[in-house]
């Protein structure tokens, strides 16, 4: 399968400072990739470098094309869609304002209802609450609601930061499943930063683990998943 | 990007004089500042006068902004109170005019101390809000009826200036001069002496790292109120001192734009510069007179353009060079010490050559 | 009983004025958490550029309309080439800058239209059947076409696409870039709206207090005091905070102080409201991260 996203020696700074070096990596079209590593390993700033959130420099291609948006708004119209740790959600608008700004930049007007349609019938507990001020929605639901805001951009790239974080176990099984089901029938492919290494490389097809702003290992996420040492070293379990 | 670079007190002034080019300079500025009112004229000096007067202000103003970071909108109602002050202790009262300057600064430092108490509960821009309000309220205020008896109302006060006293051989402008000179000296020294002391460092640590700072022990309330007095008193004493030199008070001369006039001031100056002041109290003496130059070219109406030009210099200077002139001074020094220092060492460079 | 309703109905009608530049005031504030002192000056621009055309002979409210627009302009390019210029700098850089930008503007409206006081004439009637002795055609006009312009602004935040894009961008700029809303624009739009408000504010007022270049700065103090009182983060509330203003002041200064100190009311609602409530009445409580 060819390669929707690929970097070449990526590197990233806040300000002088630099947090990413030489980083070389590939998302496969239609497959979900994981990005594992430690707090502060340079996970989150790779995502932001991707949308052109910090400094950066290095070869970035999109689609087989290459991928230099000024800022991230033009990241965002060019098809990648970033979920940010935190969630990002418009606390003080309700859920389907939230998710129609999602759609904002959408040439595509009269599909846009038909896709909120099918937002809600992967996330039913967001129709329930579609009324409801972002901000009075549990930590899980928000969760929903920033991956169902992306997904409205009809992107061709998903990036999730840490879409765990914070949430009970069975609340991440349930999201993890429905983002599984997304990425086959929608054909979104992802690239996904989590600390939960066990279930990010359950559901990715492909792992890349970073420590201290440098890429250490990646291949199939199987393989990965398999091999004892890279798990005990660099994943600790 | 903007590099907001403030000096820090012991930088700017602490540095002993003690170079031969140095010491060279500051005797050339001392005979030129106290030849001025011999060589110039009696309007000349006059204005020069009003520069130091300015230039008093614009310390107090720079001692509560640029040093302490608290913005100040309203410095004019302060030039009012010590002006008005001044008027009505001399005019009702039969003060002398020189005892009436230690009194407006009393005063003065009573309401700014006043107002720094609910200011110490205003962050920035609020504070810059609220003391943009009592800039545009005072002059209302000294209009108000009930005061006139003492104000003079619209009509304002008019004094008498003050003649040197007998037995020196100076003319009215040149008396004034060296009155303002000699309370501007005491003043500066004042400031400067308190800016390099543990008062000082504990105003710009509350300027730059206020919760650092109360954290650390600072009791940043005290240092604020009283910082807000002094400010006033030296802004006061300015004021009364103009009243003194101009002879004469009203309402009207007190209106919003000495306010702002007096913060773009310390700006083109350099916030956190007390030397700066100067530089920017030259140009508020001397930027409206080329208003009148202008309106004999342009007609009446481009006396307005000069504070046009000041206000787009100011903003220029915002972007470009955020600590005034005063920065502008320094990084120039700067690169010369550095350009003396580099051909100095390229000199001892060259390796000794062997065999 | 009469004097005091009319009192009453006169500061509902400034207090229309002062609504509009509250909620400029604050629509600024909301997207940018910086207080545009320049409003005033900005708003008195635009009201001189409406007396030109009518002025050169154009008909009130064809001169009104362009009037917005040319607003609409001002603001916006005030917003990209000057106010972007300065995005992330200290509060101190921005408050002077907003100061200079004050200083230019009324320079140069004195500069373009001379500093003697010019008569704006009222687009109403002198005189009309209705509130005779209570209200003015004028005052009532006044409050008409403010409450026409705060009901379209309303309209336009709550139900069209652009409008929530913008409240997106206000609150949460990042996110809003994520989705793909260009912020810089809806900053400058925004800008824009402010300006246009802000006309129409000085344009309701110069009938009133004159034309001048120095016209708006009591009615820029009560703004601001309206904001605060409203809640500064609420632009609602300045609206309605502009209504009680405006009703206060003319309270205060009939019965109270006197009509020649009212500003030092505004100055006393300011410090007052700041001291005691900094959220003003209906704005939520600012929380600061140490």
């Amino acid at each position: 399968m060819a390669a929707l996203l690929e970097t070449q020696g990526l590197c990233a700074f806040y300000g002088p400072t630099q947090v990413l070096y030489g980083i070389d990596l590939a998302v496969e079209d239609g497959g979900i990739t994981a990005l594992l590593g430690a707090n502060g390993a340079g996970k989150t700033t790779l995502l932001r470098a991707l949308c052109s959130m910090v400094r950066r420099e290095g070869e970035i291609r999109f689609g087989g094309k290459p991928f230099n948006p000024k800022q991230a708004e033009d990241a965002a119209r060019l098809g990648i869609a970033h979920v940010p740790d935190g969630r990002g959600t418009f606390l003080d608008l309700t859920v389907e304002q939230n998710l129609r700004l999602g759609a904002y930049t959408r040439r595509d007007r009269a599909a846009v209802d038909g896709d909120l349609a099918r937002t809600f019938a992967y996330f039913p507990r967001l129709e329930e609450r579609r009324e409801q001020q972002a901000g009075t929605l549990s930590g899980g639901e928000q969760q929903m609601l920033a991956i169902s805001r992306a997904l409205m951009m009809k992107p061709r790239l998903l990036l999730l930061d840490e879409p765990s974080f914070g949430l009970a176990p069975l609340v991440v099984k349930d999201i993890f499943a429905i983002l599984r089901a997304i990425n086959k029938e929608q054909r979104v492919s992802m690239l996904m930063v989590e600390q939960n290494a066990n279930l990010a490389l359950n559901l990715a097809d492909h792992a890349y683990l970073i420590e201290t702003g440098r890429m250490v290992i990646g291949g199939v996420a199987s393989a990965l998943r398999a091999d004892e040492a890279v798990r005990r070293v660099y994943l600790g379990y | 990007m903007l590099n907001f670079e403030l000096a820090s007190p012991v930088e700017q002034t602490g540095r002993a004089a003690v170079s031969a080019p140095r010491a060279a300079l500051v005797v050339l500025a001392l005979i030129v500042i106290l030849g001025l009112p011999f060589a110039l004229s009696g309007y000349q000096t006059f204005q020069f006068s009003r520069v130091i007067i300015f230039a008093i202000a614009l310390l107090g103003l720079n001692l509560l902004t640029g040093f302490n970071g608290q913005i100040s909108l309203g410095h004019g109602a302060f030039f009012a109170i010590g002006g008005y002050a001044s008027a009505i202790l001399t005019a009702k009262l039969g003060v002398s005019y020189w005892a009436t300057l230690p009194i407006a600064g009393l005063i003065c430092f009573g309401a700014g101390f006043l107002f720094g108490f609910p200011a110490l509960r205003l962050g920035g821009l609020y504070l810059a809000l609220a003391t943009f309000a009592l800039a545009l309220a005072v002059p209302q205020l000294l209009k108000f009826k009930p005061f006139d008896p003492w104000t003079g109302g619209v009509q304002g006060i008019n004094l008498a200036k003050p003649q040197p006293p007998l037995h020196l051989p100076l003319t009215r402008d040149q008396w004034l001069y060296f009155l303002c000179l000699v309370v501007a000296a005491f003043l500066f020294w004042v400031a400067i002496n308190l800016v390099n002391s543990r008062i000082g460092r504990a105003m710009v640590a509350i300027r730059d790292h206020p919760i650092a700072a109360e954290a650390m022990g600072v009791d940043t309330a005290i240092i604020k109120t009283t910082i807000f007095g002094l400010s006033a008193a030296y802004t006061g004493v300015a004021g009364a001192l103009s009243t003194i030199a101009i002879g004469f008070v009203s309402p009207d001369s007190f209106g919003l734009f000495v306010s702002l006039s007096f913060v773009l001031g310390i700006v083109v100056g350099g916030l956190a510069s007390i030397w700066g002041v100067v530089i920017g109290a030259l140009f508020i003496e001397f930027v409206p007179n080329y208003a009148d130059q202008l309106s004999d070219v342009f007609g009446e109406s481009a006396k307005a353009l000069p504070w046009a030009i000041y206000g787009l210099m100011v903003m220029v200077i915002m972007y470009a060079a955020p600590s005034g002139a005063a920065g502008v001074a320094k990084s120039l020094a700067r690169g010369v010490e550095g350009l003396r220092r580099r051909t100095a060492n390229d000199g001892d460079r060259r390796p000794a050559k062997s065999g | 009983m009469i004097a005091l309703i009319h009192q009453i109905l006169s500061g509902l009608a400034m207090g229309s004025i002062y609504a509009c530049v509250a909620l400029a005031i604050v629509m600024i504030y909301q997207a940018t958490h910086l207080v545009n002192f320049a409003q005033g000056e900005m708003a008195m621009f635009s009201t001189y550029v409406a007396w030109a055309m009518i002025d050169a002979g154009m008909p009130y409210w064809a001169a009104f309309l362009l009037t917005l627009a040319f607003s609409f302009a001002m603001g916006m390019a005030i917003e990209r080439f000057i106010i972007r210029q300065f995005d992330g700098a200290p509060v101190l850089t921005v408050v002077i800058v907003f100061i200079s930008l004050l200083v230019i503007i009324n320079s140069v409206a004195g500069w373009c239209f001379s500093y003697t006081i010019k008569s704006f004439d009222s687009p109403f009637p002198a005189t009309s059947r209705f509130g005779q002795g209570f209200i003015s055609p004028h005052e009532m006009g006044s409050i008409g076409v403010t409450l026409a312009a705060l009901a379209l602004v309303y309209v336009f935040f709550r139900f069209t696409p652009l409008g929530l894009a913008m409240r997106a961008a206000a609150q949460n700029p990042t996110s809003a870039r994520l989705v793909g809303i260009r912020v810089g624009q809806m900053l400058a739009i925004g800008w824009g709206l402010a300006a246009a408000i802000g006309a129409v504010a000085g344009m309701m007022a110069a009938p009133i207090v004159y034309l001048d270049p120095n016209m708006m700065g009591g009615i820029l103090l009560y703004g601001f005091a309206a904001a605060l009182l409203g809640g500064i983060d609420n632009p609602w509330g300045a609206a309605l905070g502009g209504f009680i203003v405006g009703v206060l002041e003319n309270i205060a200064g009939a019965y109270l102080v006197g009509e020649e100190i009212k500003l030092t009311v505004a100055l006393a609602i300011i410090v007052g409201v700041l001291v005691a409530k900094p959220s003003g009445l209906f704005g939520r409580a600012i929380v600061t991260r140490v």
